[in-house]
This record gives C-alpha cells, sequence and structure tokens, in this order.
C-alpha cells in the first residue's frame, strides 16, 4: 500500500474537527429542543450557536462567525434569558413541556429530517471549492456589497430595526 | 477537506431540532428558541454555498451577505417576539400556547 | 486557511479541560463537611436577603433590548468602515442614512423615558 493510500484511511485534521463540532452542534441542539427545564433550553442554544460559529470559521467565513457570537451570543441569548426570568414564576413543574402534538411533532419532524437528508445526499451538488478573497478584501468587498448591490435591502434594515426597536418598546414597557 | 453534502446534511439536522420545538414545546419563549435553531440551520447553508460555489467572487459573496441579514433580522424578530411574550405574560399570567386561545372560534 | 485558527481551538479545548479538572478533581479528593452557612449563597460577604428565584424588573429587558439593536448596526458598520476609503461619498451617504434612522429610534427610546432607571 503506498503513502497516499494508507493517508487516506485516516480521517485529516479538519474531518475530526468537524466531527467534533457536529456531535457539540447535535447533542446541545437536540438539548435546546428537548430539555423540559426553559433555562437548560436557553444554555443548549448557546452552546449550539458556538458550535455553528465554530463551523462558519471552519468554512473561512471569519466575518460571519465573530457576527454569530457578537450578536446571538452576545445579545440574543442575553434577550432570551431575561425573558425567561421574567416570565416565570407559576410556570414551574406544573404541566408537562411538550403539548398534546408531542408524538406528531416529532413524526413530522423525524420524517422531515429524513426526506432533507435524502435529498441532501441525492442531489449531486457542484464538487468546487470557490477561490475566495483573503479576511480583509472580502470584508471590503462585504462593505461595498452593502452600498452598492444590496443598497436597498440595507436601507430598509434600517427602518425594520426602527420599527422593531419602538413596537417592542410599547409591548414590553410598564405602564 | 470536508464535503459540503456533510455541512448541509448537520444543518438538516439542526432545522429539524428547530422544527420539533416550534411544534411541540408549550412555552412560548422554547419556540422561539426552535425558531432560532431554523434561522440557524438555513444560515448553515447560505455559508455553505458561499463557500462551494462556482460563481464570480462578487456574487459568490451573496450567499454571506444574507446570512448576515438573517442575523440582523432573527435579531429584530427576538426582540420583538419576546416583548410580545412579556406583554402576554402581564395581562394572562401565562406564556403557556395552549392556554392563549382567546381568538379561537 | 481555517488552519490558522488551530491554536485558539487548541487554547479552547484546553480551557474546558482545565475547568473540567477544576471542577471533577474537588469533587473526588475534596472533604466534604457541610453546614448552613457554607450552603448559602456566596454574595461577596453581605448575607442574602431575598430569594433568587423572583421576577426581575422589565427595565434590564429594554436595556438588553437596546443593546441588541445596536450591536446588529456593529456588523454593518465594520464592512462599511473597512470600504470607505475607497467608495467615499458613495458610502458615506447611505450609511448617513442608515445611522439616521436607527438615531430616531433612539431618540424615540430617550423620549419615552427608557434610559431612565428611576424608581
Amino acid at each position: 500500500m503506498s503513502l497516499p493510500e494508507m493517508s487516506a484511511l485516516f480521517p485529516t485534521l479538519q474531518e475530526v474537527i468537524f466531527v467534533l463540532f457536529a456531535l457539540l452542534i447535535a447533542v446541545t441542539s437536540l438539548i435546546a429542543a428537548m430539555a423540559p427545564n426553559l433555562f437548560h433550553n436557553a444554555l443548549g442554544l448557546v452552546a449550539t450557536l458556538f458550535g455553528i460559529a465554530g463551523i462558519y470559521f471552519m468554512l473561512e467565513a471569519e466575518f460571519v462567525g465573530v457576527s454569530q457570537i457578537l450578536v446571538y451570543i452576545g445579545a440574543i441569548a442575553t434577550l432570551i434569558t431575561f425573558a425567561i426570568m421574567l416570565t416565570r414564576g407559576m410556570m414551574f413543574g406544573r404541566t408537562s413541556a411538550m403539548n398534546r402534538q408531542g408524538l406528531a411533532g416529532a413524526i413530522i419532524s423525524g420524517l422531515f429530517f429524513v426526506v432533507l437528508l435524502g435529498i441532501v445526499f441525492q442531489v449531486p451538488w457542484p464538487n468546487v471549492v470557490a477561490d475566495i478573497t483573503d479576511g480583509e478584501a472580502l470584508i471590503a468587498n462585504l462593505g461595498a456589497l452593502f452600498v452598492s448591490t444590496y443598497l436597498l435591502p440595507f436601507e430598509l434594515l434600517a427602518l425594520l430595526l426602527l420599527v422593531a426597536l419602538t413596537g417592542a418598546l410599547l409591548l414590553a414597557r410598564d405602564r | 477537506m470536508v464535503s459540503q453534502t456533510w455541512y448541509l446534511a448537520l444543518a438538516a439536522f439542526v432545522f429539524s431540532c428547530g422544527l420539533y420545538a416550534a411544534l411541540t414545546r408549550r412555552n412560548a419563549i422554547a419556540v422561539l428558541i426552535g425558531i432560532e435553531l431554523m434561522l440557524n440551520a438555513v444560515n448553515i447553508n447560505l455559508v455553505t454555498f458561499w463557500r462551494y460555489g462556482s460563481m464570480a467572487p462578487m456574487e459568490q459573496l451573496s450567499g454571506q451577505v444574507f446570512s448576515l441579514f438573517v442575523i440582523a433580522i432573527a435579531g429584530a424578530e427576538a426582540a420583538v417576539g419576546l416583548a410580545l411574550i412579556i406583554s402576554v405574560y402581564r395581562t394572562r399570567h401565562t406564556v403557556n400556547l395552549d392556554e392563549l386561545d382567546m381568538l379561537k372560534g | 486557511m481555517a488552519i490558522d485558527y488551530l491554536p485558539l481551538l487548541i487554547l479552547v479545548i484546553t480551557a474546558m479541560i482545565f475547568a473540567a479538572i477544576a471542577i471533577i478533581t474537588p469533587t473526588i479528593f475534596g472533604p466534604k463537611r457541610d453546614n448552613t452557612q457554607k450552603k448559602q449563597p456566596y454574595e461577596s460577604g453581605m448575607i442574602p436577603f431575598h430569594d433568587a428565584r423572583r421576577r426581575f424588573s422589565v427595565k434590564y429587558f429594554l436595556v438588553a433590548m437596546l443593546f441588541l439593536l445596536f450591536d446588529i448596526e456593529v456588523i454593518f458598520l465594520y464592512p462599511w468602515a473597512v470600504v470607505l476609503r475607497d467608495l467615499r461619498w458613495l458610502a458615506m451617504a447611505p450609511m448617513v442614512f442608515f445611522l439616521a434612522v436607527l438615531i430616531v429610534g433612539l431618540l424615540y427610546e430617550w423620549k419615552k423615558g427608557a434610559l431612565d432607571w428611576g424608581e
């Protein structure tokens, strides 16, 4: 057996890291979806988001990975935790965490996963790796796209954030 | 190099977990967590298609642009959704979706 | 290349292993002598006067929400700042509009008193 054939038997370092991240994401997303305690759900969500940020780093989308950590873990997870602390009280341990559609929901999402997996493995994806520009030029390209091709969505996003801010403020404020 | 199939399969798994949570959980915040999981799964797909594709670099970069937009809109959605949940909790003293059935005919 | 981030990954894994060792070793080898004072939550030396499991004030949520909105802004400001020198006014004008819209939100919030922490 020649040396390339030998080395093909062993997983590369990148594959090992991918498997580790995938296992982390799989376990923690199951926790986020199924654990009966709401706080465990939130912690599972945070760990899943960390794992997904790692996946972005593996895909060399560093900026998206950093944005993920900054916005999702830094802000959205905090917001969810605060909301849990604001609304708990009488709802603990009284009823089960699942509603009456527990079995049907499990069947539907399980079937959905199987179908999706079938499609993913059936489609002949083009097996090319895009030649990407390095970090700084890539971020500059992103900035150029925001103010040229995606100008309208970019400005609409400002309006959306304004409306979301004022609306959420009106809803959540003490009166 | 890990092929893109595996990234897409991982995203499919995360999406199914989110779907399960959104369909079956009783607590409104848990449903929101499920929705966040689904949005993240879509983001994995977008970034994967950015990495594995054969378009011109600028067009290819749309994958990352979309994923950043998704992150931003998920933020707005979480803010409004959680404010709604808090507002409902204040008037009805529950966030269980089964009990919020006033509009049911 | 993604392999450049290997030191970062090694750091994270090392930190996790270190934390696990620091938690597991005392639970196995450490002496366990409980009394009521030890079981109290640690409040930097103060005597805890309230149950921690009570409802929080909604003000924390409002501050977190404000933070979220302006946190999102950062992920658009950063690429814009990188490209500003090349595009100049072509990049300046959209961002001025973007920020102006968000500052309207901040002023509204200010006017409504969401930034006051008074009783």
